[in-house]
């Protein structure tokens, strides 16, 4: 059926699974995103950079401590956490009375910061960072050949996008969550700790950038700009699916991911824009985003 | 017992909040100047005056919801006026807003076991199905699709299960049918016999007349008269003057 429209089998499933990683990376950071931005009201343009340290983190983790991938998932994540508590603590936390313009700047200067210090120590070049030996190779599904690690990166990142949609629409904890994002006074005045919640969100959001950067380090290379080319696609996944909805990012992440690799297959010419010109659209049908509530 | 008015009073006979020279601002405007009044324990009293009087600001300066205050606000005898807002809740108190505060993405259940429980001795969950039983029927529902009076229901249902002692309700009566204020008033009623101490905001002095021991009038952010409930009838025409109906 597939030569009929001439197009292979294993080009079409070999996109589809590539669409499915990328998409797999739209939604987390999405995720996170939309997390902070919930309750933070900040706009974190530091994501993509952050994303970028998770991945320098488990690579400096391995030349220096020998600390392999596995660990470096759990640590990569923490270490960058932490780094993102501090952010909140000294510089976001003065900011959240303000426009979200001013946010959005310092988070901006923060990203180039942080970019600017890794190219000033690697260059623009990446570091290569292998693939554990348990998740090498790949398995036959008859149609095409699965590489291990990109469908464990499928698995873990969608197992993680719905423990945290989980943890956030279905438990106590996210209950306190979500009402810290509707009003943040009156939640506070219940004698919820809501600024240790507020560092621990952005250290949260930024733990999963860092967590995708993990990820990512083993598919493309670990470089000072890998997250600068991320993050703008990211954006335009954020405002097509709804700035603060948790399932939103989620569904949209993925999807985009699909959409991108499939306009690979039947279109080439218009993969890197696709997922702009689907922006655009949603923009002029739905300004709120797919899943987005329009503000009053 | 000595009235203890405006004096500063002894251990002995300390109330369970004083409030003194409190003043607040919201960015340049100053709201209160000055307002100072005290509750016993057990007490039931309301502030009563006209819009914007600053009866409200009152309370959430009290909870430390406010972003300038100066003066001195004393609970059991420990002062909050420097105290986060969620400290002051961890202390005992608890706040009903005018609006009500129900959270839209929050099922009713979730809205009722958000606050967390900060002494021993608050409702169980059971006993505030008891007093609000259309609770219990409507505990998925989303928060807001409740009706006015359901909500407001949940929004004083749900700080009974705190533990908090003293209780700020502003407006509880608001916009309700009769029937509703009727079963709010008969809440306060209950929670007084339970012991609670209540603070009550109100413009709707009958309703206040029905529950409250004393009365403050405020006007311009601060004190300007008081009553005990039983001197009311003798003074209905000053009263009715201050609040200007």
């Amino acid at each position: 059926m597939f030569e009929l429209i001439g197009i292979p089998p294993q080009a079409f499933f070999g996109q589809l699974l590539i669409g499915l990683i990328n998409g797999a990376f739209y939604a987390m950071l999405s995720l996170g995103l939309a997390v902070i931005f919930g309750l933070l009201n900040i706009i974190n343009f530091a994501h993509g950079a952050l994303y970028m340290m998770g991945a320098f983190v488990a690579w400096f983790l391995l030349q220096y401590f020998g600390l392999g991938y596995w660990p470096a998932l759990i640590l990569s994540p923490i270490i960058v956490g932490a780094f993102g508590a501090v952010i909140e603590r000294t510089l976001l936390r003065r900011l959240y009375h303000l426009d979200h313009l001013y946010g959005l700047l310092l988070t901006f200067g923060l990203a180039l910061m942080i970019q600017g210090v890794f190219r000033y120590y690697f260059g623009s070049s990446g570091q290569p960072y292998t693939i554990p030996p348990l998740l090498q190779g790949g398995v036959h599904l008859g149609f095409m050949v699965l590489p291990i690690y990109r469908g464990w990166v499928v698995a873990v990142s969608l197992l993680v996008c719905l423990a945290t949609w989980f943890i956030i629409e279905r438990t106590r904890l996210g209950a306190t969550l979500r009402a810290a994002t509707e009003n943040r006074a009156l939640t506070q005045a219940f004698g919820i700790n809501v600024p240790r919640m507020i560092t621990l969100t952005y250290a949260f959001g930024v733990g999963l950038a860092a967590f995708s950067g993990v990820l990512a380090a083993p598919i493309f290379q670990v470089s000072p700009l890998m997250g600068a080319d991320l993050i703008i696609i990211i954006f335009a996944v954020v405002v097509i699916g709804g700035m603060g909805s948790i399932m939103g990012s989620i569904l949209t992440g993925f999807a985009l991911g699909v959409v991108e690799g499939l306009t690979k297959v039947f279109y080439p010419e218009a993969s890197n824009t696709v997922i702009f010109v689907v922006m655009a659209i949603v923009l002029l049908i739905k300004p709120a985003g797919l899943f987005g509530r329009a503000h009053a | 017992m000595p009235e203890a008015a405006f004096a500063r009073t002894e251990p002995a006979d300390q109330p369970m909040l004083a409030v003194e020279d409190l003043h607040a601002w919201y960015g340049e405007s100053h709201i209160l100047h000055g307002i100072s009044f005290h509750i016993a324990p057990g007490e039931v009293v309301t502030l009563l005056g006209r819009n914007g009087a600053g009866k409200t600001t009152t309370l959430k300066a009290i909870m430390g919801m406010v972003p300038r205050r100066r003066g001195s606000i004393r609970f059991e005898g420990e002062e909050m006026i420097q105290t986060r807002s969620d400290r002051i809740a961890r202390r005992g108190l608890a706040f009903c807003p005018e609006e009500r505060g129900i959270f839209a993405s929050l099922s009713v259940e979730e809205n009722l076991l958000l606050p967390p429980a900060v002494r021993p001795g608050g409702l169980s969950v059971e006993a505030i199905f008891e007093l609000f039983p259309n609770l219990k029927e409507r505990l998925r529902s989303q928060g807001t699709k409740l009706s006015g009076g359901e909500q407001q229901m949940l929004a004083i249902g749900r700080i009974l299960r705190t533990g908090a002692r003293l209780l700020l309700l502003d407006e509880p009566t608001e916009g309700l049918a009769p029937v509703i204020v009727q079963q709010i008033g008969r809440t306060i009623e209950r929670l007084k016999i339970e012991g609670f101490t209540i603070l009550l905001v109100e413009q709707n002095f009958r309703f206040a007349s029905t529950v409250a021991e004393r009365h403050y009038v405020v006007e311009h952010g601060r004190v300007i008269d008081q009553f005990q409930n039983r001197d009311l009838p003798a003074n209905i025409a000053k009263i009715q003057e201050y609040l200007g109906v």
